[in-house]
């Protein structure tokens, strides 16, 4: 498993999901944070979203799934998912050893862009983890 | 200590230094892991893992009439038990639910130890008490002074047998012995599908034989993998698999149960023998994506008692109740895991067998 870390170019949500905006700033990566994947412990399956699928923020949009348990993914952001990391099904894992880089989970087209406004920096996100 | 406290094990403190992830389970607190269910699972399956299960419960029951009192209250013939031998059974209530599943031990001519599941263990021993008023019988709770480690894995006896000079119980018996010089009643018995033993041992000696366990090479597992493990061997957790609705004919338990020794409960039980049961316990895979989970309801009818991923056959695995008409093994049907329906197929028990030795 990797190191705890949350990178300072990410934005990131209370329900323990980051944003990685394109250099656009009209699409995003989505993912879940460190703490969520050692919260869940090993990811054994990712249950994805369809590419075209709009998404609502704060609402589920997916489910990554433990040997022990299921947990919910929230849109940190409103938006359309153009792309699915269709990799993780073969190797669901990658979302503990890499959740900022190959374990992303969709590249969405956003909608409100002005939703960033209220997600966390690193910082804030680190001091809400306590 | 408030009321709601939960209780520790003598090992509690190994846990929190080993950076185990501690939870509550049936009052207690807990560890489900230590680095991670799959490893530990693993563990187990290759080489020899170590589980603290000092929640589990303990009553003794001694005295003239300890077998009669024991005929009457557990639902296997307990005649059958030599000493030194060990025996699954069930309590049951007089119609024919299950209470609790047990097993016990014979220690001597007329003294048995009954290990029981932690969260029945209170309702349990009041029912040993209350039912041991009709015969010479002494039922001691023996729960609090008891701790309890399970050692299981291909490597368990091997890792066990440098530990100590005296020969190890074979499977399904249980004796008294030294290892690493601290007195344990060792049973060849677990909950995983492996060889292994578990080692009944007084609090006072638990840390000492857990560090020499540990130190062996014996890797430290939570209730996670003992889950996962225990369901790909198609062993039943009380609370899911079985309750005080289920009976033990549609539980697959009917072998445990001898209705001719008069336990309490084999009238009804008998009956649901002779007349067959609405729906039968199976185990099941799933053939596609998703993994079920205890409460998912199956599609057409029945509902899925337990349910996770199996980390040795890489699928979702469990148990459900399905209708006796289409619970044949090879039976696909559809389960309704959070909104989805998701394809499995009914399976041979157990999911998981252990590979016989080459020779």
């Amino acid at each position: 498993m990797s190191e705890a870390s949350y990178p300072e170019d990410l934005l990131y949500h209370q329900e323990h999901d980051w944003v990685r905006f394109d250099a656009d700033g009209e699409t995003a990566l989505f993912g879940i944070t460190w703490y969520a994947q050692d919260a869940l412990g090993e990811v054994v399956f990712y249950d994805a979203p369809e590419v075209g699928v709009t998404l609502v923020k704060d609402e589920s949009y997916a489910e990554i799934e433990s040997v022990k348990a299921v947990s919910d993914v929230f849109a940190p952001m409103s938006g359309e998912v153009v792309e699915v990391n269709s990799s993780i099904s073969d190797e669901p894992g990658v979302i503990n050893d890499d959740p900022y880089g190959e374990g992303w989970l969709v590249k969405v087209r956003l909608t409100s862009v002005e939703e960033k406004e209220a997600l966390m920096d690193s910082a804030a996100y680190t001091e809400m983890l306590g | 200590m408030s009321a709601n406290a939960l209780l520790l094990t003598p090992l509690h403190a190994r846990h929190g230094a080993a950076g185990a992830r501690l939870v509550p389970f049936a009052g207690w607190e807990m560890p489900v892991q230590y680095v991670g269910v799959m490893d530990e699972h693993r563990a187990v399956r290759d080489d020899a893992g170590v589980f603290d299960v000092s929640h589990m419960g303990q009553v003794r029951s001694s005295g003239p009439q300890a077998l009669e009192f024991l005929q009457r209250l557990t639902s296997n013939d307990v005649s059958a038990i030599p000493v030194g031998g060990a025996q699954y059974g069930l309590l049951c209530s007089e119609d024919g639910g299950v209470l609790d599943d047990l097993f016990t031990y014979r220690i001597a001519d007329d003294i048995y130890l009954t290990v029981t599941n932690a969260g029945n263990h209170p309702q349990d021993y009041a029912r040993f008490a209350e039912v041991s008023e009709g015969f010479d019988v002494d039922v001691l709770d023996a729960a609090s002074g008891t701790a309890m480690l399970a050692v299981q894995g291909p490597n368990a006896r091997a890792l066990l047998g440098s530990l100590s000079t005296d020969a190890l119980p074979e499977r399904m018996q249980a004796k008294t012995i030294s290892v690493a010089g601290v007195e344990v009643f060792a049973a060849g018995t677990g909950y995983t599908g492996e060889d292994g033993l578990e080692l009944l041992v007084r609090n006072e000696g638990a840390l000492e034989l857990w560090d020499a366990v540990v130190t062996a090479g014996a890797v430290p597992c939570g209730l996670g993998a003992r889950d996962t493990l225990r369901l790909e061997a198609c062993f039943h957790l009380y609370g899911n698999d079985l309750n005080t609705d289920r009976n033990p004919i549609e539980a697959g338990l009917g072998w445990a149960c001898k209705e001719a020794t008069g336990f309490i409960g084999s009238e009804a039980i008998a009956g649901f023998r002779a007349n067959g049961t609405a729906q039968r316990l199976v185990a099941f895979s799933m053939t596609g994506d998703g993994i079920a989970r205890s409460g998912n309801e199956v599609v057409g009818g029945g509902v899925v008692s337990s349910g996770t991923f199996s980390p040795t056959l890489e699928v979702g695995i469990g148990m459900a109740y399905l209708p006796t008409e289409a619970s044949s093994v090879g039976t696909e049907f559809e389960i309704d895991v959070r909104g989805k329906q998701r394809p499995a197929v009914v399976r041979d028990k157990p999911l998981y067998r252990k590979a016989a030795p080459s020779v």
